[in-house]
């Protein structure tokens, strides 16, 4: 399968993503909010192409290590990054930004987390890449690329001067929060 | 020697004491409290992380602070949590606390937090009970009181960032303070340069020299450049026969006043594990002065205990048949 692997591939979907989020949010001073990690690079690709007015302040970020459902079977991740949302989220238009979506599980998280906050007046999700494979129902409204994979691969976003995508084949259930 | 609180993969399952724990496992501990310290900032104070598990704080002996911030600590990270104060006679104390015990794990408990005035009480508890529950020591007898010394660990890298260039100076009564046993391993273990202990000769143990810290009997001289000063409570209520002559005399000789921490770095922090005596080991000056952090403290203990707490029960998943 091939994928849109290298950074001007990506800059292409980021360009047409940032097309429909300023169809669907211009003039509702919409908030900004990135998923640690993958999701805060699109996020921060997506605000710069929109430009410095079209969100209505700086970047927050999420860490939904907190909130995931795995605790009891994981334990404690690794590394965890506090949350940093600089706003008030009440009665205001959310973009929430992840890089993939696959079960959903994240998603789920994100939300319990920002109405930990407040309650905003509405959340769209916009994600660079999604895939089949959900198990809770939960879609994006802003996609980047749509791919059908295998149980076995998975897709990962990563930053090394410039986002790139790799694709890998992996044994299910290693990396079954995405 | 110490119960294991490691389990077989180096993860930590009971947190008794100091003793043993590497420095990477401390340095985790205070990482996580970092991050778990902005949640007191937010509207909704609380993670959903320890949802359904159960904590029983069991507190043999008198407490506050430590007793309040466990249970907030708990609280913010979704647990629940009971905090039993349950009065000992030392008549009755191995086995009614076996029986305590038995009795709260039949309600399914996960952790038990436990303050005991017998040192080891915490450890005994830890080698009674069931497998997957986690035992964390709030205070034993003289022995240890771990969780406070990592708060305090915290609050002095949150001030000074790098331990092994630091003089700190432990004041007061070494010998029946559990907080400075677990400080001294704790500092130690985290390779500050220099410990010190100030304190009369009737205050310190009789083992000081094999902790590894300089014995100073002079505040003047004990003082000179610290980063750090810590004072501790004059335990008036441990103390057995005639240690001291009387308080004011005490604090004539250790109190803490403004003059004698001006021979300290002038950025030195003053650190006290509380409840504080005014006017015996500490002046109302310095306790509230610009250089004091002790309420600071206060409120890191949340956020350590938090660590704490989601380590300990995050070890939990190793005795759990994962089902994919």
């Amino acid at each position: 399968m091939t994928i849109p692997a290298t950074n001007s591939d990506i800059q292409t979907l980021l360009t047409a993503m940032a097309d429909e989020i300023r169809y669907s949010l211009d003039g509702k001073k919409p908030l900004l909010i990135g998923i640690h990690s993958g999701g805060v690079w699109v996020a921060q690709q997506l605000a710069a192409i929109l430009g410095a007015d079209f969100f209505d302040s700086p970047l927050g970020t999420l860490n939904i290590a907190y909130y995931r459902d795995d605790f009891t079977r994981i334990g404690m991740h690794p590394q965890v990054t506090p949350s940093d949302l600089p706003f008030a989220v009440d009665d205001r238009h959310l973009l929430l930004v992840d890089d993939v979506l696959y079960s959903g599980r994240t998603i789920r998280a994100a939300l319990n987390e920002i109405f930990d906050y407040g309650r905003p007046a509405s959340v769209t999700l916009a994600v660079l890449i999604e895939r089949n494979g959900r198990e809770l129902p939960i879609q994006a409204d802003i996609i980047g690329q749509s791919l059908t994979m295998t149980e076995d691969e998975h897709i990962k976003l990563s930053n090394n001067n410039g986002l790139t995508l790799t694709l890998s084949t992996a044994k299910a259930g290693e990396n079954d929060v995405a | 020697m110490s119960h294991n609180q490691l389990t077989e993969s180096g993860r930590l399952h009971h947190f008794l004491s100091i003793e043993g724990l590497k420095r990477p496992l401390l340095t985790e501990m205070m990482d996580r409290a970092e991050q778990f310290s902005s949640i007191s900032h937010q509207q909704v104070k609380k993670v959903p992380l320890l949802r359904g598990k159960t904590i029983v704080n069991l507190f043999f002996e008198n407490s506050t602070r430590t007793r309040t911030t466990f249970e907030l600590a708990a609280k913010r990270l979704s647990a629940d949590v009971i905090s039993l104060n349950i009065n000992t006679s030392s008549a009755s104390k191995g086995e009614s606390l076996r029986d305590t015990l038995h009795n709260l794990e039949a309600m399914h408990s996960d952790m038990f937090v436990v303050r005991h005035n017998q040192s080891g009480a915490a450890e005994f508890i830890a080698q009674h009970v069931a497998p997957h529950v986690s035992v964390i020591n709030a205070g034993d007898g003289c022995h240890a009181h771990p969780t406070q010394a990592m708060l305090d660990m915290f609050t002095i890298r949150r001030h000074k960032q790098h331990f092994p260039d630091l003089r700190v100076a432990i004041i007061g009564d070494i010998l029946h303070s559990r907080v400075a046993r677990s400080q001294i391993q704790a500092l130690a273990t985290l390779g500050v340069g220099e410990i010190r202990v100030i304190a009369p000769k009737t205050l310190l143990p009789t083992d000081c020299k094999t902790l590894g810290v300089h014995v100073y009997h002079d505040m003047e001289a004990g003082l000179k450049d610290v980063d750090v000063v810590i004072t501790l409570r004059l335990q008036l209520e441990r103390m057995q026969g005639a240690l001291l002559p009387s308080a004011r005399e005490y604090f004539q000789c250790y109190g803490l006043t403004e003059r004698k921490l001006s021979l300290a770095k002038p950025d030195a922090i003053v650190m006290h594990p509380g409840p504080i005596n005014r006017g015996v080991e500490i002046a109302s000056a310095v306790a509230d002065g610009p250089q004091s952090v002790i309420l600071e403290q206060v409120t890191h203990g949340i956020a350590v205990r938090m660590a704490i707490m989601s380590m300990t029960l995050g070890s939990q998943a190793e005795f759990h048949e994962v089902t994919p």
